[in-house]
Order: structure tokens, then C-alpha cells, then sequence
């Protein structure tokens, strides 16, 4: 029993046997090899998008092109879906996510008082349309022939306005303040709204900022709704541009008016590479500053209500 | 959900409080702000949540978008037919398949998918050099982030078979005549589904049981080893037990969703050559209603998939309660 001898000393100096040293050296490949498979599709894509069609067929794998070319960026600009796409998506989230946050906020703040009248009843009604929906297809009748919210962007704000699970974070963490501080606030003349308002909100940073990541990411990435209800392609977002561009294009517009000089065609692959890395690099941008953030969030969310 | 609150008050004070608001109109009166602020939430609800649960009426009615002026109008004129529509589901060729394929592509996520996440989190619970753990961590976690088409995208260019890297480099080892066709071979697309999940969804499914891990008591660990315990009985009988609840919880959810395949990814992935695999409830649902106009037979098929997985959720929580886990509800 050779363990007995690593436990005399904690901490980081403990002397371990070579076979548990081992066990380690194979724990670090695997993680750095999960980590890599996560990383190298995304290095692959941008490493091509500046590469040369030629380049992109002969070369098997790189991330460093030999023959560097902005072909393929210049292709995107002067098209103009993609930056569209984009500015659109920037619309859909920022919108959205607001009237997200307001709904959620109101309905969670009453929800979570726990002397409120009726608060059974409004908290069964949320986890009823947690468990049971009524599908796809009324709510695209609902949605396009009742409402007739094809073609605006309501149609991507308004059926998805609040998800239960969302607001059910927010109930809990407003439910986890101090009761005190609200009776403190009616002493000195607060009413509901100006309680909420005022000191329930500001005290509520994390937690809010944690959903409004969750929904404005939602959004973000949402395909399936606009192409359900957006047709009208001054209002595509940038995953409808990209999918559109990378699978339902054949061949590339020619009428472009771009001498291509060598490569006397549009750069097709390249633009297809080109085209993911500018609808993938939003979401990688703001990645590192919104990191803490849903940790804090789904660790908010793992403590039941 | 439990009505836990952390309000030093106890369980009388609460009583008599109540009491004291045991009539609405004082209750609106004392309280107006908050039951205004319910209302933007409970009006949506209402509008987008309950009123298409009338809509299911379409299932037990040969819906008609012709049959009378609106909406309203219609499901009350359309003809009712009982349920015909579900004899017509569970006999239709089509059944036997969509559930097949339903289930094939949610028990490989169960199966294999499920546990990934769990395995990875013990992984690097292990680790003890810590800027490696939280840098892996860092870009193990940006898949989650990334739109299913942006995955679409990247599988294509991976995998498809003409200039795939993937593609390539598989063709290079067997041979280009015996490299399979990937994006389109009706075999690999349960496999491709799933790769995708797996990619996607395991790294952030680590966060969960990365914070359980963090319960694990030292101390018992340490007395665990003084009595000659190794590695795997350290796991066994002492880490796996103290997350055993938290995986309970994730296994509810995952088995409460198993016919939720997810329509936006498969679809993305449907093409002509793998539709006999690829068509899941959430698809025909979408195909068949949306794009083709079928509406009773996809609110049918809709309203199948909802009982089944309601069905299926409060058994989970039921069973997970039976067996001394806390469940969700």
C-alpha cells in the first residue's frame, strides 16, 4: 500500500506512482484531444476562407494558407446578403431579446412574492405549457393566417416572447433575495412597481444577465422559424443567408461585374468558407465576455424551484 | 415545483398573512401592481401558448382551410371525423417508419450522447493543473454557441464528396471507390446526427456535473485512500454516488424529450437520398403540415408525439421519486 505514503503530504507536491502518473498523461491527451476536435473545424474554415480555390482542392487540410487571397471576402461585400443577414440577425436579437426580458421580468417578479393571490394557479400555467404544447401546426395558422405576421419580424419576437425554463430562473433567483429588503421598501412608501423597479431589479445583475445571454444567443441562432415565416429576402437573417449560400446555390452569380483575374470564376469554395467565418465570428467575438455568464446561468438554473 | 422560501417566516406568520389577503378584491387592491405586471405574460400565454392547443381539435376534424371565412371559423365548420386521423397515422406506411427512425435517433443520443458529458466531467475533474483544465474547458464549451446550421455548414465542408477534408482523407486510407458517401448514405446518418450532438452538446454538458463534483467530500476521499482504495473505487463508490442525483435529473429530462429528435437539425441534414432515415415525427410534422398542407394528419402526428412525451416525463419523474431521487416536479 504504497498510498499511504502520498497522503502524509496535500497539496501539489504529492509523490505519485508512475502508473498513476500514467493515468494522467492519458487524462491530458483525451481532454487536448476533445478540446482540438472542438477548435480545428472552426481553424480549418478560416484558414480557407482566405485561401485560393485552387488551394482548397489540392491541399488536404491547412490552416495556414500558402497563397493568401481576399478573393472571397470581396465576393461577400459586393453581394451584400451577408452583411444584410447580419444586420437583420443584430435587429432580431437585440428586439428580441428585449421583449424577452420585459416578459419574462414582469411575469417572474409577481410569481415569486410568495403572499400573492393566485400564485398557484399563474405558476400552473406556466408548467403546463412546459410539459404540453399544441404543436407546430396551429401555431404556424395561429402565426401566419390568424395574426398574419409573415414577412415582420414579429413572427420571430412573439411566439417565442418567454420560455418557461427562462423565467422560472428569474422567479428563483428573485424569490432568493431577502424578504427584508422589500418590507424595508413599503415602510418608506414603495409600491410593487417601484420595489421591482428599483431594488429588486438592480440587485438582480447576474441572473439577468445570464437569460438575456440565453435568449439573445436563441435568437442569435435561430433558422427554423425564419424560414418558416420570412420570404422576403430584404429581411433574411444571416443563418437563412448562409444556409441558402452554402446548399441551395450552385453556381455563384456571375453577374457580379468582379474580374476574378486568374481564377476567372467566383471563388465558390472559398466563399462558402468566407461566408460561415463572417456568421460565425459575432458569436465568437462576444464569446469570452459572456463565458462567466452562463456558467453563473446554468448553475442558476440547475437549483430547482 | 416546491414553494421554498428563504423568508425567516414561519409557517403561522405565513397563515395568518394569508388570511389577513383572503379576499380578491383586497388582494387587487393591496397588490394591483403585481397582477399588472402578470399580464403581458399571462396575455401571451394565452395567445400563443393555449389558443393553439384549441387548434388540436384538427386532429379529430378533416381541417379544411376552405371550409369557412378565418381561422375560427373553419375548425368549427370542418368536417369531424373522430379518430380517423389516428387510425390513418397508425396504419399509414409512414408510421412504423417515423417512429423507427424517432427512436433510433434518440436512444443512440441516450445511449451514447447521455454519457459523454458525464465521462468528460470526470476527466477533467481529474486534472490537476488548473490553467489546462479552464483553458480545454474555454473551447470545449464553443460548440454550444454555434447555430445547428453553422454545424450544417461545417459538415458539409468536412464530410461531403467532392472536396471534404474529412472525406478526403477516409478515401485516402480506403480508397476513393470505397469511401462512403457520408452526407448522403441512409447507414451513416444516425451516426452523423449523432457526431454532430455529440460535438455540439458535450463540453457545455460538462458545466452541470463539473459543479456536482465540486460536493464530493475531501475528506472522504482521502480516508478512502488511507483504507487502500484505488482510483476506480474512488469513482465508483464515492464520486459517481455524490453526482448520482444530478445525472438522475439530466436523465429524466433527456427521457421526458426522447421523441423530441429536434426538427431544425434533422431537416438540416434531410436530403433526398436519406429521407427513409431521416424523416422523424418533428419533420413530418413540418413537412407534411407546413409545406404540404396536410394540417390534420400533422396535428395528428403533433399531437401523438405531445401525449407520448407527457406520457413519458411525469413517468420519469414518477419512477426517479420511487427510487428516493428528488424529482423535477
Amino acid at each position: 500500500m504504497t498510498k499511504i505514503k502520498d497522503n502524509k503530504a496535500h497539496g501539489s507536491k504529492i509523490k505519485r506512482s508512475p502508473g498513476d502518473q500514467a493515468v494522467q498523461i492519458i487524462l491530458y491527451i483525451i481532454v487536448a484531444a476533445c478540446a482540438l476536435v472542438c477548435v480545428l473545424p472552426f481553424l480549418y474554415v478560416f484558414g480557407a476562407s482566405f485561401a485560393t480555390e485552387r488551394e482548397i482542392i489540392e491541399r488536404p487540410f491547412f490552416i495556414i494558407p500558402h497563397d493568401f487571397s481576399l478573393n472571397a471576402y470581396v465576393y461577400i461585400i459586393r453581394d451584400g446578403a451577408v452583411f444584410r443577414g447580419l444586420k437583420n440577425s443584430l435587429i432580431v436579437t437585440v428586439v428580441g431579446t428585449l421583449i424577452n426580458m420585459f416578459v419574462s421580468c414582469t411575469m417572474a417578479y409577481p410569481l415569486s412574492r410568495p403572499y400573492l393571490k393566485g400564485r398557484n394557479f399563474f405558476m400552473n400555467m406556466v408548467i403546463i405549457i412546459m410539459l404540453f404544447s399544441g404543436g407546430m401546426v396551429p401555431s404556424y395558422l395561429l402565426i401566419s393566417q390568424v395574426l398574419h405576421l409573415r414577412n415582420t419580424f414579429w413572427a420571430l419576437w412573439l411566439p417565442g416572447a418567454m420560455s418557461a425554463f427562462n423565467m422560472i430562473i428569474i422567479k428563483n433567483y428573485f424569490q432568493g433575495l431577502p424578504m427584508e429588503l422589500e418590507e424595508a421598501a413599503v415602510i418608506d412608501g414603495s409600491n410593487d412597481l417601484k420595489t421591482f423597479v428599483r431594488i429588486i431589479l438592480p440587485l438582480s445583475g447576474p441572473v439577468l444577465a445570464s437569460v438575456s445571454l440565453f435568449y439573445a444567443v436563441g435568437h442569435w441562432n435561430s433558422y427554423f422559424s425564419a424560414m418558416m415565416y420570412i420570404s422576403d429576402s430584404k429581411l433574411e437573417v444571416v443563418q437563412i443567408v448562409l444556409r441558402r449560400i452554402i446548399f441551395l446555390t450552385g453556381s455563384f452569380a456571375e453577374d457580379a461585374g468582379f474580374d476574378w483575374g486568374a481564377a476567372g470564376s467566383p471563388p465558390t469554395k472559398a466563399v462558402r468558407m468566407a461566408t460561415t467565418v463572417v456568421a460565425t465570428v459575432p458569436i465568437l467575438i462576444v464569446y469570452p465576455f459572456i463565458q462567466k455568464f452562463f456558467t453563473a446561468g446554468v448553475m442558476v438554473g440547475s437549483v430547482k424551484g | 415545483m416546491s414553494n421554498s422560501t428563504s423568508a425567516a417566516k414561519t409557517k403561522k406568520e405565513m397563515r395568518q398573512y394569508q388570511r389577513q389577503h383572503n379576499s380578491w378584491k383586497k388582494a387587487f387592491h393591496q397588490h394591483g401592481w403585481l397582477y399588472a405586471m402578470l399580464i403581458p405574460g399571462v396575455v401571451w400565454m394565452l395567445i400563443f401558448c393555449y389558443l393553439p392547443m384549441g387548434g388540436l381539435v384538427m386532429a379529430f376534424e378533416n381541417f379544411s382551410p376552405y371550409a369557412g371565412n378565418g381561422i375560427v371559423e373553419c375548425l368549427v365548420k370542418s368536417p369531424k371525423v373522430g379518430f380517423d386521423n389516428f387510425k390513418l397515422l397508425f396504419t399509414g406506411a409512414d408510421f412504423f417508419n417515423l417512429l423507427r427512425n424517432t427512436l433510433a435517433i434518440s436512444f443512440a443520443n441516450l445511449l451514447i450522447a447521455f454519457p459523454m458529458p458525464i465521462i468528460l466531467a470526470l476527466i477533467l475533474n481529474e486534472l490537476r493543473c488548473m490553467w489546462f483544465k479552464r483553458f480545454s474547458q474555454t473551447l470545449v464549451y464553443i460548440p454550444h454557441f454555434i447555430s445547428l446550421v453553422i454545424v450544417a455548414t461545417l459538415t458539409f465542408q468536412l464530410f461531403n464528396s467532392t472536396d471534404g477534408v474529412v472525406y478526403n482523407m477516409i478515401a485516402q486510407v480506403v480508397g476513393r471507390a470505397n469511401a462512403p458517401d457520408i452526407l448522403s448514405s441512409p447507414k451513416l446518418f444516425v451516426p452523423l446526427i449523432l457526431g454532430q450532438n455529440i460535438w455540439k452538446e458535450t463540453g457545455y454538458g460538462t458545466i452541470i456535473y463539473l459543479a456536482a463534483l465540486t460536493s464530493v467530500d475531501p475528506e472522504l476521499l482521502e480516508a478512502a485512500k488511507i483504507d487502500g482504495a484505488n482510483r476506480w473505487n474512488l469513482l465508483w463508490h464515492i464520486t459517481l454516488p455524490t453526482i448520482r442525483s444530478t445525472i438522475v435529473i439530466m436523465l429524466i429530462m433527456k427521457v421526458g424529450s426522447l421523441l423530441n429528435t429536434g426538427y431544425e437539425q434533422i431537416f438540416l441534414m434531410q436530403n433526398a437520398m436519406n429521407r427513409s432515415v431521416s424523416e422523424v415525427f418533428d419533420t413530418y410534422v413540418y413537412n407534411r403540415g407546413v409545406s404540404q398542407g396536410q394540417y390534420s394528419l400533422a396535428t395528428t402526428a403533433g399531437l401523438f408525439k405531445s401525449i407520448v412525451s407527457l406520457i413519458m416525463v411525469l413517468g420519469a419523474n414518477k419512477i426517479s421519486k420511487m427510487l428516493g431521487e428528488t424529482g423535477l416536479y
